[in-house]
């Protein structure tokens, strides 16, 4: 029950070699070891999405996976889109599309929708509502979410 | 879509610009701190320990193999508190801390164990043994009302001498004027039916949570609460301590939707935090927070009499709400929620009774909508089947009823505050409402009608500082409706500050003065006033200052927003503000209070400080093999009186749209035959999602500044979730010709109702 494994992962971007704890999920570690509360709990069965993270370049519910399983594995957190203090250009959009109300939802939104727009620059809505189809938002700001990510895919880069 | 930042001489203003969201920036780089963020010292962590059961009595709890486990400080039961067992409740105190020798409904937490870690908690949690005795549950109106049906509430915990101690109904509440019975033979068409509502629950996606700690020689508690004020009143009582040693920290709700308002968890939380000398802290799981809160359900009878014109002759209304094991403020709800049963329409003769009835089921609380949307699908329905009857058209037969502005249409009560048929027509014109409906589709349209608050007090504090930024006090949560920008905007109009430089603090009640709560779309209005009013207190000691400096009588000075008009010259308020200060600093502190008095003898304690109208219209198209609905359009029009940030207007307009059509077409607890909730968590039960948007969602509102609130405004956040219900029923209808008077209209229930007409 206690055994402790010692781990080496990065996390948006910095590198950690720490023990973590055999049960504790990715997100227990994220929260609770590390205090990366960014990452948010609700359902912790993989149904809500408020726990998302990118790992390897993967969209994945914190809650499911353990943090002895992320060993050696490239983790992104929402502590990790803003870059020296600048908001990325989808947390700005989100903001400027008062997509984020009460905003307990929106940690796990921006992951789904930053992943996307890695795998995908120019997405249709269809690929956007698919994206963040596993985030539920009880403040139903999803319009606003999916007019935020659409114009950010329309700055970018063909 | 940024905030205009406004110009030395203010004229450029931030009321309804669309400033982002004060807090926004915190939301989405994962700063915020929700109460489960709060880091406190040393925390213990608390586990909840409930039984299997919705009815039961309780005949030991061993607490021995729990206490034994490593980590463990405290296993609590109701026999370890103080005696009797401290009991609350809004209403009626009627609400234990923990079970008291018995469970009354799937949840009830009967112990609570306090640990080192979240793990060693959970586990002890999962060893105390309880032995109990199962009763019989009620859980449906049905049972409930039974002759030989079993008391939900004990008698004792009745208001003295209650004449209904004996029976489940907790309260029954008679409204109305004129006598439909007198008046029926003018009807040449009466529609009789009934209507469910089924129970559905706020899941708010952070779920409550609750940390309590030792103060001095009182406590501070932090909570996912909406009425930090009330919650302190409530926990000096139980804790017996004055006001003054009862500290409430409310940051920002991860949502709240009404679900939040009153205590549950807290005194418990707080009790073992005084006991244990230490902080203790307790995050529900989203099963528990299903159990902790939910929507009242109802069982709507109506007698709808109707010329052949479509005129209304009565309203004659029947409502049975099932309410929880204890009331919290559901008597309130049905109170509220039925009152204006009868809808914005001019009707001779009303009569309502509504009861509320209690059941072995989770308690009922203030849910968006407060009560509306139970009656506003029962209402509404059935006054289309009545059209369809005559042959009158369903948009026709509302506006013809449809009161108009200023018309007093409940008696003693506010007239019509708006232009509703402005809303209605321009609803109908969204959705196309007289154009060819193509194959396959239907369309609807519903009237929703939601009194504001009937009361209210707020007090506010706004401070401008000595560089000419402004920082606003205020008791008001923000759980997402945006109240921090709007007070932020209207302390930039007023003082001529821009919107980015004005701080908002909220959520402590050590901090801020005193709200009475944040319910009812009440803040714009109430608690905004009182932002105005402290703001107009700073105008009055600037416009004192400029007479000073500048040499001038007062009566020459005047002060207009964020300007102070000389008789020369106009000057930034701010500027002069400087000035006046002169070289030692220091800074304007400005008190303002908005404030609602209660009318003696009125049933809702006072009239509606300003009505939520809206008219929502839908097209549907209905899968015929699977019963599926696809909404092709739906449009949401409310009257706010003035938008004062059109942004955030629409998006709660949208987020109650989406909210209610969950609540139409997929949401509702499903019981086993004990009474025990079977879908708990967020796919069982199931909300919409990304994926389960109309095509296309339409949001708007009208705007003519008649509201009682700062610049015109209205209360919003409500609107848009009353009549979701009814307007995709009649869509339905439109589309299949088959009446569905249930809800939700999920795929399975559409494709019975068809198959039933079909054989
Ligand atoms: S908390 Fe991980 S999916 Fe809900
Ligand atoms: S912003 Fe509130 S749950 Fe998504």
């Amino acid at each position: 029950m206690n055994d402790r494994f010692p781990i080496d992962l990065k996390i948006n971007g910095q590198s950690y070699s720490v023990d973590v704890s055999a049960c504790d999920t990715l997100l227990d570690f994220l929260r609770d070891q590390l205090g990366l509360t960014g990452t948010k709990e609700c359902c912790v069965v993989g149904e809500c999405g408020v726990c998302t993270v990118i790992v390897n370049g993967r969209t994945v519910n914190s809650c499911l996976m353990l943090a002895a399983e992320a060993d050696g594995c490239d983790v992104l957190t929402v502590e990790g889109l803003a870059t020296e203090g600048r908001l990325s250009p989808l947390q700005q959009s989100f903001l400027d599309h008062g997509a984020a109300q009460c905003g307990f939802c929106i940690s796990g939104q921006l992951m789904s929708a930053h992943n996307l727009l890695t795998r995908k620059p120019h997405p249709t809505v269809e690929d956007v509502q698919e994206a963040l189809a596993g985030n539920l938002c009880r403040c139903a700001g999803y319009e606003q979410m999916a007019e935020a990510v659409l114009d950010v895919a329309k700055g970018a880069k063909e | 879509m940024n905030a205009p930042v406004t110009t030395p001489t203010g004229k450029s203003r931030p009321i309804g610009a669309s400033a982002v969201r004060s807090g926004g920036v915190d939301r989405v780089t994962g700063g915020q701190q929700y109460v489960c963020d709060v880091r406190v010292t040393d925390p213990l962590q608390v586990k909840l320990v409930t039984i299997h059961s919705a009815r039961a009595r309780i005949l030991s709890i061993d607490t021995s193999a729990a206490a034994k486990v490593p980590g463990v400080r405290l296993v609590l039961t109701a026999a370890d508190l103080p005696q009797p067992v401290p009991r609350f409740g809004p209403h009626v105190e009627d609400r234990p801390v923990l079970a008291v020798g018995q469970v009354n409904y799937h949840g009830e937490p009967v112990a609570a164990v306090a640990a080192e870690t979240r793990r060693a908690a959970e586990e002890a949690a999962g060893l105390v043994r309880v032995e109990y005795e199962e009763l019989p549950p009620v859980f449906t109106v049905d049972a409930a009302l039974a002759p030989e049906a079993p008391l939900v509430l004990d008698p004792s915990l009745r208001p003295a001498g209650d004449p209904r101690a004996q029976t489940n109904i907790f309260s029954e509440h008679h409204f109305g004027w004129g006598d439909p019975e007198s008046v029926e033979e003018e009807a040449d068409l009466v529609v009789e039916n009934s209507y469910e509502y089924p129970i559905v629950t706020h899941f708010a996606i952070e779920t409550h949570a609750c940390i309590a700690a030792p103060d001095n020689d009182g406590v501070v508690v932090w909570s996912t609460v909406q009425h930090s004020f009330q919650l302190q009143k409530m926990l000096a009582k139980v804790l017996k301590l004055p006001l003054s040693k009862v500290r409430i920290i409310a940051p920002d709700a991860g949502g709240g939707f009404g679900g939040k308002q009153w205590a549950n968890i807290q005194p418990l939380v707080a009790l073992m935090a005084l006991r244990l000398g230490r902080p203790v802290r307790l995050v529900l799981t989203l099963e528990e927070s299903f159990q902790a809160v939910r929507r009242t359900s109802a069982k709507v009878r109506i007698r709808t009499g109707l010329r052949k014109d479509g005129t209304l002759v009565f309203e004659d209304i029947e409502s049975n709400f099932l309410i929880g094991a204890y009331v919290d403020i559901s008597d309130r709800v049905v109170s509220k929620g039925s009152y204006l049963a009868g809808g914005p329409y001019r009707v001779p003769a009303v009569r309502i009774v509504a009861r509320a009835v209690l059941s072995n089921t989770p308690p009922a609380t203030a849910m968006r909508g407060f009560g509306v949307p139970e009656t506003a699908w029962a209402r509404e329905m059935n006054l289309d089947e009545g059209a369809l009857a005559l042959g009158i058209d369903r948009l026709d037969i509302r506006l013809r009823n449809l009161v108009r502005y200023g018309e007093q249409f409940v008696p003693n009560d506010t007239p019509a505050d708006g232009r509703w048929e402005q809303v209605v027509k321009r609803a109908a014109e969204l959705i196309g409402w007289g154009s060819p409906v193509p194959p396959g589709r239907g369309r609807g349209l519903a009237l929703g009608l939601k009194s504001g608050p009937t009361t209210g007090l707020s007090y506010s504090t706004v401070r401008l500082l000595a560089d000419g930024s402004a920082v606003v006090f205020s008791g008001t949560s923000d759980m997402g409706q945006g109240a921090r920008t709007v007070f932020s905007q209207i302390a930039a109009e007023e003082l001529g500050v821009p919107v980015e430089q004005v701080a908002v603090v909220m959520g402590d009640t050590a901090v801020v003065p005193y709200d009475q709560q944040t319910s009812a779309s009440r803040s714009t209005v109430i608690m905004g006033t009182a932002v105005l009013n402290a703001c107009r207190d700073i105008q009055a000691q600037v416009r004192t200052a400029a007479a000073r400096v500048y040499g001038l009588e007062e009566s020459e000075v005047s002060v207009d927003g964020g300007v102070v008009c000389l008789p020369d010259r106009e000057l930034p308020l701010v500027e002069v503000a400087k000035a006046g200060l002169g070289k030692m600093g220091g800074e304007y502190v400005g008190n303002g209070i908005g404030r609602r008095d209660p009318v003696a003898g009125h049933p809702l304690s006072g009239t509606a400080v300003f009505f939520e109208f809206n008219c929502t219209a839908i097209e549907v198209e209905v899968d015929r093999r699977t019963g599926e609905l696809i909404l092709h359009r739906h449009v949401s029009v409310g009257d706010t009186g003035k938008s004062l940030n059109p942004m955030q207007v629409k998006a709660q307009d949208d987020g109650a749209a989406i909210m209610g059509l969950g609540h139409a077409m997929m949401e509702h607890y499903i019981f086993d035959d004990a009474g025990r909730v079977r879908n708990l968590g967020a796919i069982d039960y199931r909300i919409p999602t990304s994926k389960d948007l109309p095509l296309e969602l339409i949001s708007e509102s009208v705007e003519n500044g008649d509201g009682p609130g700062p610049y015109g405004a209205k209360g919003v956040s409500e609107g848009s979730i009353l009549c979701v219900a009814p307007a995709l029923g009649a869509a339905v209808r439109d589309a299949i010709g088959i009446a569905i008077r249930d809800l939700p209209l999920s795929p399975e229930r559409v494709w019975r109702a068809m198959n039933a007409s079909r054989s």
